[in-house]
């Protein structure tokens, strides 16, 4: 188990240092910081002083290892553009991402589900048919689209909803919340379903997928024979056995839903940390482009490594095989 | 034609919210697309954070709503010799923690604005001394004669020094590591018509009306919350949907949605910024051509050829949707030194231009790159694809490479090594005067002086050189716009720049609300009234 463990977190920190890296290197592509930092009356001169206090002129390598160093001690400098630490930054954006996120995940997990189970049962009715037909545009539809035509039918056609932001927001300190607020609860409407479709309708192609597969196993064959009601055939053997890769698929998504949350968060303008990262790259603001991206890759490092040591502690056979 | 009765409705709403009583508490909610990166006057040079931060923080001049410069913090001046000029500072003006405003402010604020880290360096360096006669008077002493000092002092914004002692933010805030929580990054304490209540870089801020402004002002408002929106679809659903008041800018393909909607209106007008095409004439070769052995440019038929080619009526109608304005000089009507006269476009003339590349010596054309940003001015991609199919009708192939600003501003500018063979730009003087024209786009090159930074292409003529540095001290105003409108013709008859339009200003506004729509796209609170 430690031996695991250890070449676990040694991978981890492969993997957080190779995006470092890479994310490091693509900056030196978005163009020139600078001209973002100053106004058009700035001289060459102050420009050039400017470019030099920010190490900007030191070697490729130079750069990074001073950023690498700095970010193992959670320090991400100052954000060019606020001139503020970008770890205040992203600590003050992160209840934002993260409410959405959760939101996101409960409301395709709650819609998802029960879609997948009801579409599996009812392989040929009519209604699984639209609610399948309904998941392909769900897959295929861009966000930023469907963003777009959920604000102008909820928001400008029935103004039932806010079009954008966060509402009202209480400060808890060391957190911000918008689900203490109607303001904050409605605001968040729009966005989560917008987020939340993808995922929706994977986990209920997921769900569908593999109830089709364990309604055709022996052990169901056997309770029908049994004569137990179909209720307890379909809940209690075959959905339970259905949720083991939904569950597993699901944590690896909520990594997804925090990272893809960038184009959510630009429709609407929602102050996360995607939409931080988006303004960062126009900005050209580099400290902040760098922290997301270590992030992000931190999130999904941790995530799958929680699912590694749950796969370990649950399947014997890779224990053995590790042990020998 | 549309758009003139927006006009004329807002100018009713404004005569009716003038006659209305005013007393309850108004909310004003506004949202441009950038955001307010920093509450410290002096830490960006930016026309949006400056603008902004004018309704918390004032110069000793102030800008009204035409960008006529009007008595601020100081009631009058007068110029005592050539390079002194006396300020009588405005008595019983006091910050929004009720520190009393006085010359010695006035200094404190002068010194930090050229501290290392400020962004006004090059405006305050236009200061030599201060000198303080007594609490309220001051001599202003410039290097050299300025006749322009008055607008430099509108942005040269006065901060309260005990304030910024006490908060150990004496000097103005700056990226770098050490200089992290600079207390007036994110406080202030200005002595302007509203006060900062909440602000949170890039999410939001709102302001309050500063009860103790010592000023009187037509708005009506008590509250402004203003909201950074990036995407302007969002933008304008929240207008829409009367979530805002206000939203700038729109697109002006978004028009005559707003037109159509209840509730909103678009409110447009010719903005002082002049886009215009520049050209490289100073490199032996150019950089992005097929041509070798020697730059077309240089060639002043060439050049000419190329202005005739463009058809600015045509871009007016088919990519700015109307809204530009024609422009044949590099200055705006509002900037001070425009010459009416001057203005009047190269004309389209197609066959001249082909006969002019033949005369040159290009009867088939040549091949040029264009530098072109995509999302730095209204339609700028647009534009450039325009000119690009004008020229292949003259037999000008020329490739285009569109950038966002922050690729594109890197190649081109200086920083790059001025990497550009033929390049659009856009231009509004800070200082609302021709003089920074000349000192930035016109004249030569010249890193020692730091003139011509944003010539791109050098060009360079050492008669309007001389001409642009004697309208830089001469304060005799008829001498001195009769030598910038003689330089102004020597560069139009060299085709030295081939100017394009003023953009409009696009923003779009609830009905019942009047706002002042500023040629620099600036927002004074000052002027909004909201009925």
């Amino acid at each position: 188990m430690v031996t695991f463990l250890f070449k676990r977190l040694l991978q981890s920190f492969i993997v957080m240092f190779t995006v470092a890296l890479i994310a490091f290197s693509m900056f030196r592509f978005v163009g020139d910081p600078i001209n973002n930092m100053v106004g058009q009356d700035t001289t060459q001169a102050e420009r050039e002083v400017l470019r030099e206090k920010l190490g900007l002129n030191d070697p490729f390598i130079v750069q990074f290892g001073r950023f690498a160093a700095n970010a193992a001690v959670g320090d991400f400098g100052n954000s060019y553009k606020f001139k503020i630490p970008v770890r205040d930054m992203i600590l003050e954006r992160m209840p934002a991402t993260l409410e959405l996120a959760f939101v996101s995940a409960i409301l395709a997990l709650l819609i998802g589900i029960p879609f997948g189970v009801y579409t599996a049962l009812r392989r040929n009715g009519f209604w699984s048919k639209v609610v399948m037909t309904m998941s392909l545009v769900g897959v295929s539809l861009p966000t930023f689209l469907i963003g777009i035509l959920l604000i102008l039918f909820f928001g400008v056609i029935l103004r039932w909803l806010p079009t954008f932001g966060r509402g009202d927001v209480v400060d808890l300190g060391f957190w911000t919340t918008g689900f203490l607020t109607w303001s904050g609860i409605q605001s968040l409407i729009l966005p989560s379903i917008t987020l939340a479709l993808f995922q929706m309708t994977l986990i209920m192609r997921l769900v569908r997928a593999e109830m089709l597969e364990v309604l055709r196993t022996d052990f169901v064959k056997f309770a029908r024979a049994r004569g137990l009601p179909d209720r307890s055939v379909h809940f209690k053997h075959a959905l339970k056995n259905t949720l083991v890769p939904v569950i597993t698929i699901t944590g690896l998504q909520l990594g997804s839903l925090i990272a893809f949350a960038i184009i959510t968060e630009s429709v609407f303008q929602w102050p996360g940390m995607g939409l931080m990262f988006v303004q960062a790259i126009s900005d050209v603001d580099i400290p902040i482009m760098a922290a997301y991206l270590v992030l992000i890759a931190f999130f999904f490092v941790v995530i799958n490594m929680i699912v590694d040591i749950l796969y370990f502690a649950v399947d014997p056979r890779l224990r053995t095989k590790d042990g020998s | 034609m549309k758009l003139r009765h927006g006009f004329l409705a807002a100018a009713a709403a404004a005569t009716l919210a003038l006659s209305a009583p005013v007393a309850k508490a108004e909310t004003f909610k506004f949202a441009f697309q950038g955001n307010l990166s920093s509450l410290d006057p002096h830490s960006l040079n930016e026309t949006f954070l400056l603008g902004t931060l004018g309704n918390i923080y004032e110069g000793l001049v102030l800008y009204d709503d035409n960008l006529a410069a009007v008595p601020g913090l100081a009631e009058s001046w007068e110029t005592i010799e050539p390079t002194k000029w006396k300020f009588n500072l405005r008595k019983g003006v006091k910050f929004h923690n009720g520190n009393a405003f006085t010359a010695d402010d006035v200094v404190f604020s002068w010194k930090r604005a050229l501290s290392e880290g400020s962004d006004q360096i090059a405006r305050a360096s236009k200061i030599k001394n201060i000198e303080v006669v007594d609490d309220h008077t001051i001599i202003i002493e410039t290097p050299a004669p300025n006749p322009i000092l008055t607008s430099d002092l509108a942005y040269i914004y006065i901060m309260d020094k005990e304030w910024s002692v006490e908060n150990k933010t004496e000097n103005a805030t700056s990226a770098s590591a050490d200089n992290s929580g600079n207390y007036a990054n994110l406080n202030e304490n200005g002595t302007g018509p509203f006060v900062v209540v909440e602000h949170k870089a890039d999410v939001k801020t709102t302001f309050k009306k500063f009860d103790g402004y010592w000023g009187t002002m037509k708005s009506n408002v008590t509250e402004v919350e203003f909201t950074p929106i990036k995407e302007a679809a969002t933008r304008v659903a929240a207008l829409i949907s009367g979530e805002l008041d206000l939203v700038y800018p729109v697109p002006v393909q978004d028009w005559n949605r707003l037109e159509e909607a209840a509730g909103v209106k678009p409110l447009a007008g010719p903005e002082a910024r002049t886009i215009f095409l520049g050209m490289d004439q100073g490199r032996d070769e150019l950089l992005y051509s097929n041509i070798k052995g020697k730059n077309p440019f240089k060639d002043v038929r060439v050049r000419q050829a190329f202005a005739h080619a463009l058809n600015l009526d045509a871009i007016k109608k088919k990519v700015m949707r109307g809204a530009s304005t024609p422009s044949g000089l590099m200055v705006a009507p509002q900037i001070n030194g425009h010459i009416p006269e001057l203005n009047t476009p190269y004309a389209y003339d197609p066959a001249k231009s082909k006969e002019l590349l033949a005369e040159a010596g290009y009867p088939d054309g040549f091949e040029v790159t264009m530098d072109c940003p995509n999302n730095r001015y209204v339609n700028d991609e647009k534009i450039c694809q325009a000119v690009v199919s004008m020229l292949a009708k003259v037999g000008v192939k020329v490739d285009l490479l569109a950038q966002p600003k922050s690729k594109y501003f890197g190649k081109v500018l200086a920083t790059g090594g001025y990497d550009t063979s033929f390049y659009l730009l856009g231009w509004t003087p800070g200082t609302m005067d021709a003089e920074n024209v000349f000192s930035s786009l016109i004249t030569c090159q010249n890193k020692e002086a730091k003139k011509g930074m944003f010539n791109l292409g050098n060009y360079c003529n050492p008669e309007v050189d001389a001409l642009a540095e004697k309208i830089g001290s001469e304060t005799d105003q008829a001498k001195r716009n009769a030598m910038i409108k003689e330089a102004f013709s020597i560069v139009q008859k060299e085709y030295g720049y081939l100017p394009l339009h003023q953009q409009p200003l696009s923003w779009g506004v609830k009905d019942g609300v009047t706002v002042n729509q500023r040629a620099d796209n600036v927002l004074d609170f000052r002027y909004v009234v909201v009925n």
